[in-house]
């Protein structure tokens, strides 16, 4: 099926995470990502799945945990302050080293916060989302299409690296309809020989486990962790670039405020301002490779972020001192215009003349 | 394709008004024409009661902002929403006002204001609930954003299956706003051939 439908991006999401497989669903419901659990309660079961609603969110990551286990695609949902309870559970899944996926619709925060969307859980998706040495890969869908056809995606390195993968939305993305191709339903899936299900007696037993009381052994599961995340940062890097080519400044924008970046970039050519924009796809691995690049060219970085500057710092990181990197944004739930983040790039542009003359 | 602009519309109103699914009209005839397009509606508690509002974006290039905070064309189906939106639409846009709902209009000589009295136009055709369509027909003579066939395709797709009963009541709605000639008008279509009222 090609045909492009019209759908909100949370329903889109669900509807392709059941065609990537997923058959287990566990949630709770929270503003803005309850469509998404809506949607897989209606629907999961004509696909002879599970949906449970839990008694809360850290049931819910937890029923995840016993799904993976148990070798099946899993997914929860959520949204900020819910996703920071399945925090443990999550952590719990990266120590057993078992696949899953886990959808933050972020919106304002800290506390409850708000019910706008945000992006501030960045730092919590690719530093801290629970204790413990240990790393999510994370997407960050710009589009309706993206949420489809990053789930899709996020199920299948999920399994290939035995890790959690996070798909960071935000409310914007979740409650808008954009027209979207859904992908085709897969058939074929990774065998898993690893995981905890009956076996008759005809192997010796798998143990799925976080728990290793030897320091020795755990640091071993820390360092094999590692050399898999060394494998994921070689090779799954994923950023869009857009007029970088030439371009002065680079703005570094993720998700929901990419699209009111992309706009800002393209006032800015009008302009005469020579800029361009580089897009984080994977925001872990994050893509310093293509940073560390431009950094080579470019006069000047500018992150744009609905939050009060995270991923800021991780451009910093990948530029290394070579070139300024600042930081425009809004938080709160308050979603960038195109002539204020425009008008941060004239600032920037500015400042760069004043420092040649 | 009548017109090939990015056009950026605001409908806003009260909850319940129909807002939200006048939007997703003006989106699947969007789709249906094969154009790029974000719909996307304010959400959470202001919904209950308060005021409802909806952005659509229609273009042929990607779209960036899918919130529409300059809109082209305004739809405003009460008072405060009028007062509220009426000084962001941009200078030769439009605004279509469903005047039962709204006494007083926008002292504005840079856009144009169409007053439909939507409302009692509906309730006088038996078509209760149904304002926010005849003011997407209104919107329609006036702008011409789409083919009125995509249009009417696009009633058919948004109607549910359990409310088909309720297709020919959109259809005559959409049609009492495509007829609609109070206010500026300068229409850009006519009814589509083959169009048969309900």
């Amino acid at each position: 099926m090609t045909e492009k439908v019209l759908m909100k991006g949370n329903e889109a999401l669900a509807e392709a995470a059941i065609r990537a497989g997923c058959r287990f669903f566990f949630g709770y419901p929270i503003t803005p990502q309850t469509e998404l659990a809506a949607y897989m309660a209606k629907r999961m079961g004509k696909e002879g799945g599970v949906y449970l609603q839990a008694e809360s969110e850290i049931a819910a990551i937890n029923m995840v945990y016993g799904a993976a286990g148990a070798g099946k695609r899993a997914m929860t949902s959520s949204s900020s302050p819910g996703i920071s309870l399945k925090g443990e559970g999550i952590s719990y899944m990266a120590g057993a080293d078992l696949p899953g996926v886990i959808i933050n619709v972020q919106r304002g925060g800290p506390g409850l916060g708000g019910i706008q969307p945000s992006q501030s859980d960045y730092f919590q998706a690719t530093r801290a989302t629970g204790h413990g040495d240990f790393h999510l890969i994370v997407l960050a869908p710009s589009t309706v299409q993206e949420m489809t056809d990053y789930v899709f995606r996020a199920f299948d390195l999920a399994d290939e690296y035995r890790t959690p993968v996070m798909i960071l939305a935000d409310g914007m993305l979740g409650q808008m309809m954009e027209p979207v191709v859904l992908p085709e339903p897969k058939t074929e899936f990774p065998e898993k020989p690893w995981a905890v299900t009956g076996h008759k007696g005809q192997r010796s037993h798998n143990i799925v486990n976080s728990l290793h009381l030897q320091p020795e052994r755990l640091e071993e599961t820390n360092i094999e962790r590692y050399e898999r995340y060394a494998r994921i940062k070689a090779t799954e890097q994923l950023a869009e670039e857009y007029l970088v080519e030439d371009a002065d400044i680079v703005v570094v924008a993720f998700g929901a405020s990419s699209r009111i970046a992309r706009s800002a970039v393209n006032k800015a050519r009008e302009k005469g301002i020579k800029a361009g924009l580089i897009r984080p796809i994977t925001l872990w691995p994050f893509p310093e490779d293509v940073i560390s690049a431009a950094a080579d060219r470019a006069k000047a970085f500018l992150t744009v972020e609905m939050n009060m500057g995270q991923m800021v710092d991780d451009v910093r990181l990948a530029v290394c001192g070579r070139k300024p990197v600042e930081f425009y944004g809004r938080a709160g739930g308050i979603i960038p215009t195109p002539a204020e983040t425009l008008a941060a790039i004239e600032r920037l542009a500015e400042s760069l003349e004043g420092g040649a003359r | 394709m009548i017109m090939a602009q990015p056009l950026n519309i605001l409908l806003a109103g009260f909850g319940g008004q129909g807002i939200l699914f006048a939007g997703k009209l003006i989106a699947y005839a969007g789709l249906i024409e094969g154009r790029e397009l974000s719909w996307l509606p304010s959400y959470g508690p202001e919904m209950r009661g308060g005021t409802a509002n909806c952005s659509v974006c229609l273009s042929d290039e990607p779209i960036g902002s899918p919130l529409v905070l300059e809109p082209d064309v305004l739809v405003a189906m009460n008072q405060p929403s009028l007062d509220k939106f009426a000084d962001s639409v941009v200078p030769g846009g439009k605004i279509i006002v469903d005047s039962t709902m709204c006494a007083r209009l926008p002292e504005r000589d840079d856009v144009t204001i169409f007053p439909v009295p939507s409302t009692q136009l509906a309730e006088d055709a038996g078509l209760k609930g149904l304002a926010s369509v005849v003011l997407v027909g209104k919107m329609l003579r006036e702008i011409g954003f789409c083919d009125p066939v995509a249009l009417d395709q696009a009633i058919v797709k948004s109607v549910p299956a359990k409310k088909a009963h309720l297709l020919g009541k959109n259809r005559k709605a959409f049609e009492i706003g495509m007829l609609n000639e109070d206010g500026d008008s300068s229409p850009v279509c006519s009814l589509p051939d083959g169009w048969v009222a309900e």
